[in-house]
């Protein structure tokens, strides 16, 4: 296992260098001590939080990005946005319309739960939530949980994920004498992208307003990329079919109550996309690859915070949902394939009750039960039809003792399948799961805690996994996790002229990943089945550090992550590759943003780092894949303009150009422009 | 104000990091010394083609050498470092026939052509979705999936490309069944095995039996539900493979006799892939039951004959529990070594085992991603 660390050891030290030339000199003002991420600055994580302040910090590893910081980042979508977190690896099948699932501290991307305005997405399907799919048009943060948040009162599907990635839209938010608030943005660049948006926020009354935002998005997808081998072939191409048509229409009504504030929203998402395919040898040009994906998302929710006095609070949600996906493969527009063209329809109902008391100063309690249900509908010959309920209760309790913070939770799982074919449905399960949060902070106010946590977890096997004809096996078992985590915080403001702000995370990490259910060949290429087969240790550090600087009119922020992760394959002890570090997770990554602003104008630069990996358990020459980096920088310029507020950006991306994939055969975009108008007021 | 003038080096450090990546470079073979094996007869050593799973562009090709007893790893890369993405995307079949190394990769839609005593490329000869190839006089004959497409886009049937190997082109098709798979020639005769693999659950059940003179279809035979493999032996026998539908309708391996193109028998012997050496049919079954979610495996000698099965266990020792799926067989016509491979769990290198006749193991060898497809060669590599 060679492994060449000289880019690795530099970009570490850099990092620490930074990180320790800005230990505290001066005494400082003390700030209040926010998530404990690298990314840090006044944000709402939750609108129906917001008058939560009383309660506990969250002492779970979080990492956040939000407002100014998330829209300077040179990134198409949120899975851009999240590879700027440490621990954190995006599987990235290339472009703009290549599928872009996240996965968190190795335990796979089905583990992480995604929650969109505080209710999850789910895909009961296949669970993996395509986040290239969501836009930063109207996001207002991003915040990635490890473990679970632990905010107080939050539903039972908080508890229910290994880690929680949580996206919060834009909260219409009106200065004084406003009635409405209008922004009209104009994307466009490499790719041949055009990307409208509108945004209309509208003051109802003084308790209610409304938003709508819609977006459209054409990109043809091409654009070259290169193999070359040194002392071998040296080839060009044009990436093709990767053309992506999307429209998404979001509308939302905020209200407040007497000491209530709720919100529903309507969601409408649909795409057409052409998907490229693995990039093989082939006679070049040869066959056109035409297979299409048709999307169209569809849901409605609504949730309620009500704070009934001041030792109880509760919430409730709602969400009803419909997932449309058609896919075609034809060989009347491409000699090669077969004829596949399949419909998939996916409905779900979720309702959630939460409650919170304050029993004493230093003890909460929180008691959640939500209730899903979800159903599979497609045409595959054999198809069962199964649909599932599941109901989840969780009890979490937190104590707060000087300066120990506890949380406790334990969360009830309980699913029943069913299938429309007798016989086919895996049945009835449940479970209970703990999870334990732990905070000590030696120095009182000063700026430092230790954390740790201890979460198990598992996920239930996908209706994939269980019923899609031919590959799904009724008979598997759920997916286990267990972490532990131990780490430090240290966050602390600065009075000096210029050194304002820092925050330093570091995490030491173990996680098991049991029962891991993975596709096995069962007697050719053609035919494989899903099996609960893998076991799998994960050991990690996670390193973040930021820090704000002021140099007289000057402002910058420096944002440092690092990541190590020996994540094993200890399935099959047989095998000579037992032991092997599993695919696609290097054991270094990193990434480096600068942001600076001077009066109107901005500069962010950003690097990532991923460092060598290998696609395949064997740790192989033949499976070895080269790290790769990249470098962005964007410009901005704001104009007022009377009332109006004129903001323009240019963006270069992959500035040297890099070719790499994240995904063998999937290559990845090089050197790519962007600009971005838009006008507000 | 000083310390914060390191800002600037540190960017440009990362910059520097950033802009002096390694080259890409060719991986090269992996030898392994094979401690016991003996040269005999004309066979000087032979090729494996690994399929390697799909999409991810790993068809590997495996040399192994009688005289110096090393099995070469991945030997084509290095051997042809200007050919742009390796050997291709799955490896279906491979074949030697006059000076001429062919390898049918399927999911790169065309056969390699290469010289047998270098394995460097040659040509390649595009067929979209090829699967198999068998020879006879001038000709190569290779089977596809994708034939024309008429009305129904899901009724598509197969053909067979014939090629001219002196001009290495495609001089006529000849549409069969749905999905063909192996061919076998007989009699002036060639068999095709139609699957219909991707007709679940209307299975074609039907051998094609081709003219070769005319190149155009002359029968059509029933045998059994999607059928795979072919063989032929010394007495005009096909044997073909039938592979169920993995549900209730077992696997089996059926006869056809091609003086008069009718089927003789049907044994009720699951057969995954067979190898022909004199008399004795070796047959390994490894039948999947999506029922019960297991795979059966065994390992049978059938007197071709007589049609009795002489032994349903040819591995003797305990190769047979370190084999987690076999998925190749070929046996060596002078030394009888029988050789079987083992996919795995198919994303990691897979192992090939050499068996004496008598069914010990002699030796065993790590090989490419799902090794699949042997091919003996009496011209030593170089």
């Amino acid at each position: 296992m060679k492994r060449s660390l000289s880019h690795t050891i530099l970009f570490a030290a850099a990092a620490f260098a930074l990180a320790l030339q800005w230990i505290p000199v001066q005494a400082g003002e003390i700030r209040a001590a926010e998530d404990s991420g690298s990314f840090t600055s006044p944000q709402r994580i939750d609108s129906s939080v917001i008058c939560a302040s009383r309660l506990p910090d969250k002492i779970i590893p979080a990492q956040v990005l939000s407002g100014k910081q998330l829209q300077n980042l040179s990134v198409h979508s949120v899975a851009d946005a999240i590879r700027y977190f440490s621990g954190v690896q995006i599987k990235d099948y290339g472009g703009i319309g290549g599928l872009k699932t996240v996965n968190v501290r190795s335990l796979g991307s089905e583990h992480v739960g995604v929650f969109y305005d505080g209710i999850q997405l789910g895909n009961a399907q296949n669970g993996q939530v395509d986040l290239g799919r969501f836009s930063l048009d109207n996001m207002s943060s991003v915040t990635l949980y490890n473990g679970q948040k632990s905010t107080g009162l939050q539903s039972a599907k908080d508890y229910a994920s290994a880690s929680s990635f949580y996206m919060q839209t834009r909260i219409p938010d009106f200065a004084d004498g406003k009635k409405y608030n209008v922004k009209i943005t104009m994307k466009g660049g490499s790719f041949d992208m055009a990307n409208p948006s509108l945004l209309y926020e509208q003051k109802v009354n003084d308790k209610i307003s409304n938003s709508f935002n819609a977006e459209y998005l054409y990109t043809s997808g091409k654009y070259k990329f290169s193999y070359t081998k040194a002392d071998g072939y040296d080839t060009t191409a044009v990436r093709q079919n990767g053309d992506v048509k999307a429209l998404r229409v979001e509308e939302g009504l905020f209200g407040t109550l007497k000491n209530a504030n709720w919100k529903a929203k309507a969601y409408f998402y649909d795409s057409e996309r052409g998907y490229p395919g693995a990039f093989v040898r082939e006679e070049p040009g040869k066959f056109k690859h035409e297979d299409r994906q048709w999307d169209r998302n569809i849901f409605l929710q609504g949730s309620i915070t009500d704070n009934v006095s001041k030792r109880y609070r509760t919430s409730a949600k709602i969400k009803l949902s419909y997932d449309y996906l058609h896919y075609i493969s034809d060989p009347r527009l491409d000699v090669t394939t077969m004829y596949v063209d399949n419909t998939y329809r996916q409905k779900e109902a979720y309702l959630s009750t939460a409650h919170e008391i304050n029993l004493f100063k230093w003890w909460d309690v929180n008691v959640a039960a939500d209730v899903r249900y979800n159903a599979l509908d497609a045409d595959l010959v054999n198809f069962v039809e199964p649909s599932r309920f599941t109901g989840l209760a969780a009890l979490a309790s937190s104590f707060r003792f000087g300066k120990f913070r506890f949380q406790g939770s334990v969360l009830y799982t309980f699913v029943n399948d069913t299938a429309e074919k007798e016989g086919a449905a895996a049945g009835k399960k449940s479970e209970f799961t703990p999870t334990l949060v732990f905070s000590y902070a030696p120095f009182g106010d000063k700026g430092f805690s230790f954390r740790s946590f201890y979460k198990r977890i598992f996920r239930m096997p996908t209706l994939n996994d269980l019923y899609y004809t031919f590959i799904g096996n009724k008979y598997l078992n759920p997916e286990y996790t267990t972490q532990y985590d131990l780490g430090f915080t240290y966050s602390k403001g600065y009075g000096g002229d210029i050194f304002k702000h820092l925050d330093v995370a570091v995490d030491g990490y173990f996680n098991k990943v049991k029962d891991k259910i993975i596709a096995m060949p069962a007697s050719n290429q053609f035919q494989w089945t899903m099996v609960n087969l893998g076991y799998v240790e994960i050991r990690g550090t996670d390193v973040a550090a930021s820090c704000r600087l002021q140099f007289g009119g000057l402002g910058a922020t420096l944002h440092l992550n690092y990541t190590f992760q020996k994540a094993q394959d200890f399935t099959d002890k047989s095998s000579s590759y037992y032991g092997g570090q599993i695919p696609y997770v290097p054991w270094d990554s990193g990434s480096a943003v600068l942001s600076a602003e001077y009066g109107y104008w901005s500069l962010n630069y950003s690097f990532i780092y991923t460092g060598e990996r290998y696609d395949s358990s064997a740790n192989i020459p033949e499976n070895y894949e080269l790290p790769w980096y990249t470098n962005d920088i964007s410009v901005s310029r704001t104009v007022n303009i009377g009332r109006s507020e004129l903001y323009a950006t240019l963006e270069v991306n992959n500035l040297l150009d890099q070719q790499y994939e994240v995904v063998q055969c999937y290559p990845m975009p090089g050197r790519n422009f962007k600009f971005i108008l838009s006008l507000q007021f | 104000m000083k310390r914060y003038e390191t800002i600037p080096l540190v960017v440009t450090l990362l910059l520097v990091a950033a802009s002096c990546r390694k080259e890409e470079t060719i991986v090269p073979s992996t030898p392994t010394h094979v401690a016991d094996s003996t040269a005999s007869g004309d066979i000087k050593g032979f090729f494996l083609l690994n399929e390697g799973n799909m999409g991810s562009n790993k068809a590997t090709l495996d040399y192994f050498d009688y005289e110096s007893k090393i099995y070469k790893k991945n030997i084509y890369a290095e051997r042809n470092p200007y050919v742009v993405k390796e050997l291709g995307d799955v490896g279906n079949d491979i074949g030697i026939y006059g000076s001429k190394l062919y390898a049918v990769i399927n999911c790169s839609n065309f056969v390699e052509v290469m010289d047998a005593e270098t394995a460097k490329h040659i040509t390649q000869i595009s067929i979209p979705n090829c699967r198999y190839i068998t020879f006879h006089g001038d000709y190569a004959y290779v089977s596809s999936y994708a034939g024309p497409v008429l009305i129904d886009p899901n009724a598509r049937l197969g053909y067979v490309a014939k090629i001219d190997t002196a001009t290495m082109t495609v001089v006529d098709t000849c549409i069969v069944g749905y999905q063909p798979e192996e061919m076998a020639i007989s009699e002036g005769k060639l068999y095709v095995a139609n699957s219909g693999g991707y007709r679940v659950p209307d299975y074609d059940s039907t051998v094609s039996v081709i003219s070769l003179n005319t190149f155009k279809v002359i029968k059509t035979i029933g045998v059994a539900i999607n059928l795979h493999r072919m063989e032929v032996d010394g007495y005009g026998q096909i044997w073909v493979s039938s592979r169920g539908d993995y549900y209730d309708v077992p696997s089996k391996t059926c006869v056809i006799d091609s003086r008069t193109d009718e089927v003789t028998d049907r044994l009720d012997l699951p057969n995954s892939g067979m190898a022909l050496c004199g008399d004795s049919l070796y047959v390994y079954g490894a039948e999947w039951n999506y029922g019960t979610k297991k795979n059966t495996i065994s390992y049978a000698i059938v007197d071709v004959r007589s049609h009795k099965v002489l032994t349903d266990d040819f591995i003797t020792d305990d190769t047979k529990s370190k084999i987690e799926i076999p998925y190749g067989i070929a046996v060596n016509p002078a030394t009888r070594e029988i050789f079987v491979t083992d996919a795995r769990d198919y994303v990691t290198p897979g192992k090939l085992y050499c068996l004496n006749p008598d069914g010990t193991r002699k030796w065993s060898v790590t090989t490419g991603d799902i090794p699949a497809h042997i091919v003996f060669t009496t011209r030593k590599l170089n």
